[in-house]
């Protein structure tokens, strides 16, 4: 495959403007999904400030804080996703390797087993979110540190620790699970799969406000990361401080990927299909791989959760199975044509 | 006034010394090769100067400041490390690592095109710029990554204040490709940039190099031009291996026979 760099970047900049044409698209008609249709003009004459009856009522209470929420934890856990597979040097990371998601799950089993679902939290939050979020962050402060000595810190190693954690905070989430009662066993794996229905206004703000800090912070290390893509030593050579990039990259991952686990629990594939995908198309250069991750994974992670809501309506499907069940295919044929884009992994 | 200075530098990054007491001073402009058993401790001398570990006694100084004093970025702009080996397994396109050189320089994408232009020109490269990396051939991504060190420092006139590390950057290189390094490697020199390489081919390090320091064990056993460090008593202590000394037709530099 022959590709000039600047018909490489001009590619990019055009993926990035149909993304951005694209996710508000997919927004409204988002919105318009669910157990009641609306049509899209309606929609968007809500939106605008209109009365539409009914329509109003579901779009600005019901939808409008879902699919903003579903676009915002899509963007994240994409871009952290685009990150962590800069920083491992290996397209096949996600973000879950650092131990966060399996953390995040067990601080939520540990808080639904002890009770904690009936109890209300802060500002909107139950108190299993903040248990996953604290969960999450602590095992990936484990992992950094299982992974750090005075010579700065291992990727390799802390994805070998971030193996460990993980199958450790399983091995003690199945063992709660094995002593609680049926109804809690069933909150728990419902928890795990994920889903976006808990969404409302104070839940949206948490999330636009982190998430929001994280979606600003990572592409501040798209060059760093580019240079990270040569090896760690080569960086530094070229005067990239490496440590403090790692730490910081880790950091930002661990909080976006923590709160989005803690609102909407774990979305399998966003992370590892939506970069990889993305880089197929426009090579792995940060600065544009890192906001067309983002908005890729915003728009798959609104149709993913749109689609959850009308596969079997009324009733609502977890939006973790739609995400894999849509990304797993499309992954699998990406990996059988690898060598086509250069791949060698 | 020398580039680079060492003063009795001792490290020993793991716990047992891998260099010891090794002093040197290079000038601008200079190319000194390194050669020695493996294991002898090259490239560890090669990765202290990179920075990858600091020594544990004695003095590093580069441009008459401590190595480890620099600010990073304005050490990138005048220090360059060609790695024995590259880890890079990204579908960069080779315009794209080639780039990456540029990384520690704010000069705009149109001055870094002109010198990457420059210098896939100068390591034959120039046809391969729009493949993909993970693409190429071993020599091919050498003579790639040479080329980002060199874009690294590259100047057309003025190179001096810089340093060129390269660890054994002709292992994967064609003969014709070898000795356009060494034709690459006086043109930098004849600029001000100061060299460092490890070459296990004794004849091409002989010509190449102003100097050579042989290292054995972590030690500099032999140091100075070409004529004088290269003799067959050298080659039986170090390498137990019996050779022939002659002078080279081109009759600049000792050539080095095989027995």
């Amino acid at each position: 495959m022959i590709t000039n760099v600047i018909d490489r970047r001009r590619r990019a900049q055009r993926l990035l403007l149909l993304l951005a044409v694209t996710l508000p698209l997919a927004m409204l008609l988002a919105l318009g999904t669910g157990a009641v249709h609306i049509a899209p003009s309606d929609t968007l004459a809500v939106l605008l400030g209109g009365d539409r009856g009914q329509a109003t009522l579901i779009v600005q209470q019901i939808r409008l804080p879902r699919v903003l929420l579903a676009g915002i934890i899509g963007a994240t856990l994409a871009m952290s996703g685009a990150a962590m597979q800069g920083l491992f040097r290996n397209p096949l990371a996600d973000p879950s390797l650092i131990g966060v998601t399996a953390g995040a799950s067990l601080g939520a089993s540990v808080l639904i087993v002890a009770g904690g679902s009936s109890l209300s939290g802060l500002a909107g939050l139950s108190l299993v979110s903040l248990g996953a979020f604290a969960g999450g962050v602590l095992a990936v402060l484990l992992v950094y540190r299982l992974a750090s000595s005075e010579n700065g810190t291992s990727v390799a190693t802390m994805l070998l620790a971030g193996i460990a954690i993980t199958a450790l905070a399983g091995a003690a989430g199945s063992l709660l699970e094995f002593f609680t009662d049926n109804e809690r066993l069933r909150q728990i794996s419902l928890w795990k799969m994920g889903g976006l229905d808990g969404a409302n206004l104070p839940r949206l703000l948490l999330a636009s406000v982190v998430a929001g800090a994280v979606l600003l912070a990572l592409p501040q290390y798209a060059l760093p990361l580019n240079t990270l893509l040569l090896g760690e030593s080569e960086a530094r050579h070229l005067g990239i401080p490496v440590n403090r990039t790692k730490l910081a990259l880790i950091a930002w991952v661990a909080v976006g990927v923590g709160t989005s686990v803690a609102l909407v629990g774990t979305i399998a594939f966003v992370g590892l299909v939506v970069p990889h995908i993305v880089r197929l198309l426009i090579g792995p250069d940060h600065r544009t791989l890192l906001p067309a991750s983002a908005l890729a994974g915003a728009i798959l992670l609104v149709c993913a959760d749109a689609l959850s809501r009308i596969v079997l309506a009324p009733t609502e499907l977890p939006v973790g199975i739609i995400t894999a069940l849509i990304g797993v295919p499309f992954f699998i044929s990406l990996l059988r044509q690898r060598h086509q884009y250069g791949m060698q992994t | 006034m020398s580039l680079l200075a060492l003063q009795s530098v001792d490290a020993a990054p793991w716990g047992d010394p891998v260099l010891t007491d090794i002093s040197l001073s290079l000038a601008p402009g200079e190319v000194m090769g390194l050669i020695g058993t493996n294991g002898a401790g090259k490239s560890s001398l090669l990765r202290l100067l990179a920075g990858d570990f600091a020594a544990t006694s004695g003095s590093v100084l580069f441009a008459g400041r401590a190595l480890e004093s620099w600010p990073r970025q304005q050490l990138a702009q005048q220090r360059a490390f060609l790695p024995q080996l590259s880890l890079l397994n990204f579908p960069y396109t080779v315009e794209e690592v080639v780039l990456l050189g540029r990384t520690p320089h704010s000069t705009g994408l149109r001055v870094d095109q002109d010198i990457v232009r420059q210098v896939l020109r100068a390591t034959d490269t120039l046809s391969l710029r729009n493949r993909l990396y993970t693409q190429l051939s071993g020599g091919e991504r050498q003579r790639v990554q040479l080329a980002r060190v060199l874009a690294q420092l590259w100047h057309p006139d003025d190179m001096r204040g810089t340093l060129l590390l390269l660890d054994e950057p002709t292992a994967a290189l064609d003969l014709a490709h070898q000795q356009q390094l060494a034709a690459t490697i006086a043109g930098i020199a004849v600029r001000g940039c100061a060299v460092i390489l490890v070459v296990h081919d004794v004849n091409l390090a002989a010509s190449v190099s102003h100097r050579l320091l042989v290292l054995d064990r972590g030690q500099a056993v032999a140091s100075g031009s070409p004529e004088t460090v290269l003799t067959p008593a050298l080659f039986r202590e170090l390498f137990h291996a019996e050779v022939l000394v002659q002078p080279h037709p081109n009759g600049r530099q000792p050539l080095v026979i095989g027995l």
